[in-house]
């Protein structure tokens, strides 16, 4: 009995090996380490290559107070001037009969004036603008130097350093959202904060949202915001039959949102 | 074998060529950015540059850390979900120095509106109000407590709501009388206004305990004959009462 039986392991061997397994443990405990997630975005380290970011709009929500647009002009000094807006509101008017009328005096930041109009209105409401952030978009396309693209994290970014100014990119983007800016010189637009998402924060427009009319997360993740507000309401994308397949989707929007 | 001879004119265009694409190969590795095409036809550099962009707005969560408490009251109003720099603005600034730098903290009129303005492009059932007779020329302030703006705390002054008629009464002869002297001021008037009324004097009588022959107030309040003056006339047909002053 007392004999060492070849086919069994020891005590000591098992503890030894048990030890060699003991860094892996490590693991267990990383995410309770304040400030990391073993996948989240709030460890210092982000890998671009595990998001893919997109924006909801829940128009029913939005209120147009603008002030989504003039947090975007603070955050990324956009000029403060009239035309040139990284996200804008507009307000549609839809008569009971003719066309539906669209205006964005100064892109909603400063509210809008009440409608003095003769016709009769049907039904009005607000809708934010923004780059869509198009997968396939026709912007990076015509770019002749490669001043535009799309990074790994799906969001359509502008080199300014590279960028020549050609104007190729706002003739070709069909929603408008890039504009020349006076000073650099270059083209700008939208980059959902790409400085403030890389962080584990939300965009500027997202975080000063009174409403939650605007949504943001990943396409990819089930957990994200995004996808919890796709699950639950019937969107639509912009101008979807030009095939830029935008990832900057509307709930509740009208037949007449273009 | 013969070698065929090599012209001269192939020769020196081989040399011209040469120079040339070797000239293209050089102005290439030094034009091109390093790091441009690693990850697709454009310079991966730049998605750093753009990512180092300075940050403005700090996001609720930092101003949890100092500001809890009002945070906390936020927490259970209907304001819950506004973020703070929507009406403070963008305070990393201030987060950076606090006691240096202080946000943005809109008092007057001008900014609630911008959410709570009668439109009627909002959607119904978002709480609006029609600013020109939403009690003109008062800061939302006086009644409303913005971190927690549903049931407005109750006015400290009659002035709060009742403007004009205190400002008329500052400039007569019963600037030293309070509103209580005349109006009894149940609670619920504070909360509710519209539908619990203050009262209102009913009487000749009740002007006369001060201003009637033979009463006892100081000798120099103005004097009248309750019998004679005014006949039928209630006082307030001819005295506005907050400005008493005959009309």
């Amino acid at each position: 009995m007392n004999k060492k039986d070849p086919a069994r392991t020891g005590r000591r061997e098992f503890l030894m090996s048990c030890s060699r397994l003991l860094p892996l443990t490590g693991f267990l405990f990383y995410p309770l380490i304040p400030g990391k997630t073993l996948f989240g975005q709030e460890s210092g380290y982000y890998d671009p290559t595990r998001h893919n970011w997109a924006m909801g709009i829940d128009i029913p929500k939005c209120i147009g107070c603008g002030i989504c647009a003039a947090a975007c002009k603070n955050e990324n000094n956009v000029p403060r001037e009239e035309h040139y807006f990284r996200t804008w509101v507009e307000r549609y008017v839809i008569p009971t009969e003719g066309d539906a009328r669209v205006d964005s005096p100064d892109g909603g930041i400063d509210g809008f004036p009440e409608t003095k109009e003769d016709f009769e209105i049907l039904r009005s409401f607000f809708v934010p603008k923004l780059c869509n952030h198009c997968a396939n978009p026709p912007c990076v396309q015509v770019c002749p130097v490669g001043a535009t693209f799309t990074s790994r994290d799906g969001v359509v970014l502008v080199d300014e350093k590279y960028c020549v100014g050609c104007r190729y990119c706002i003739q070709a983007c069909p929603y408008g959202a890039r504009y020349l800016h006076p000073q650099k010189k270059v083209a700008d637009k939208c980059t959902f904060c790409y400085h403030r998402i890389t962080k584990g924060m939300l965009p500027a427009c997202v975080e000063v949202c009174p409403t939650q009319a605007r949504i943001f997360g990943e396409v990819g993740l089930a957990s994200s915001p995004l996808r919890r507000f796709l699950r639950f309401n019937d969107v639509i994308v912009l101008k979807a039959s030009l095939n830029t397949k935008p990832k900057v989707y509307y709930a509740g929007a009208d037949g007449e949102v273009r | 074998m013969n070698k065929l001879p090599v012209p001269q004119q192939i020769i020196s265009l081989a040399i011209v060529f040469a120079i040339l694409i070797a000239g293209l190969v050089i102005a290439r590795i030094i034009l091109v950015p390093k790091s441009f095409g690693e990850y697709g036809h454009y310079r991966a550099d730049a998605v750093d540059e753009i990512a180092s962009q300075e940050i403005k707005y700090a996001g609720y969560q930092a101003c949890r850390e100092c500001h809890d408490d009002i945070f906390e009251q936020k927490e259970n109003s209907n304001h819950r979900d506004v973020s703070c720099e929507v009406c403070h603005g963008p305070s990393v600034d201030h987060i950076n120095s606090p006691d240096e730098i202080k946000p943005i903290a809109p008092r007057g009129r001008g900014y609630c509106p911008l959410c709570h303005g009668y439109d009627p492009s909002r959607p119904t059932g978002f709480p609006q109000i029609i600013t020109s007779l939403h009690n003109p020329g008062k800061p939302c302030m006086t009644c409303h407590n913005p971190h927690n703006p549903l049931l407005p705390h109750k006015p400290e002054e009659c002035s709060a709501c009742h403007r004009e008629i205190a400002s008329e009464k500052r400039v007569s002869h019963h600037v030293s009388l309070a509103c209580e002297r005349c109006h009894t001021v149940p609670e619920q008037h504070l909360v509710d206004p519209r539908m619990t009324r203050v009262t209102k004097p009913a009487s000749r009588e009740f002007c006369g305990e001060c201003h009637a022959k033979g009463s006892t107030a100081p000798s120099e309040i103005p004097r009248i004959d309750l019998a004679t003056h005014g006949e039928r006339y209630l006082c307030w047909d001819c005295h506005y009462p907050h400005n008493p002053e005959a009309r």
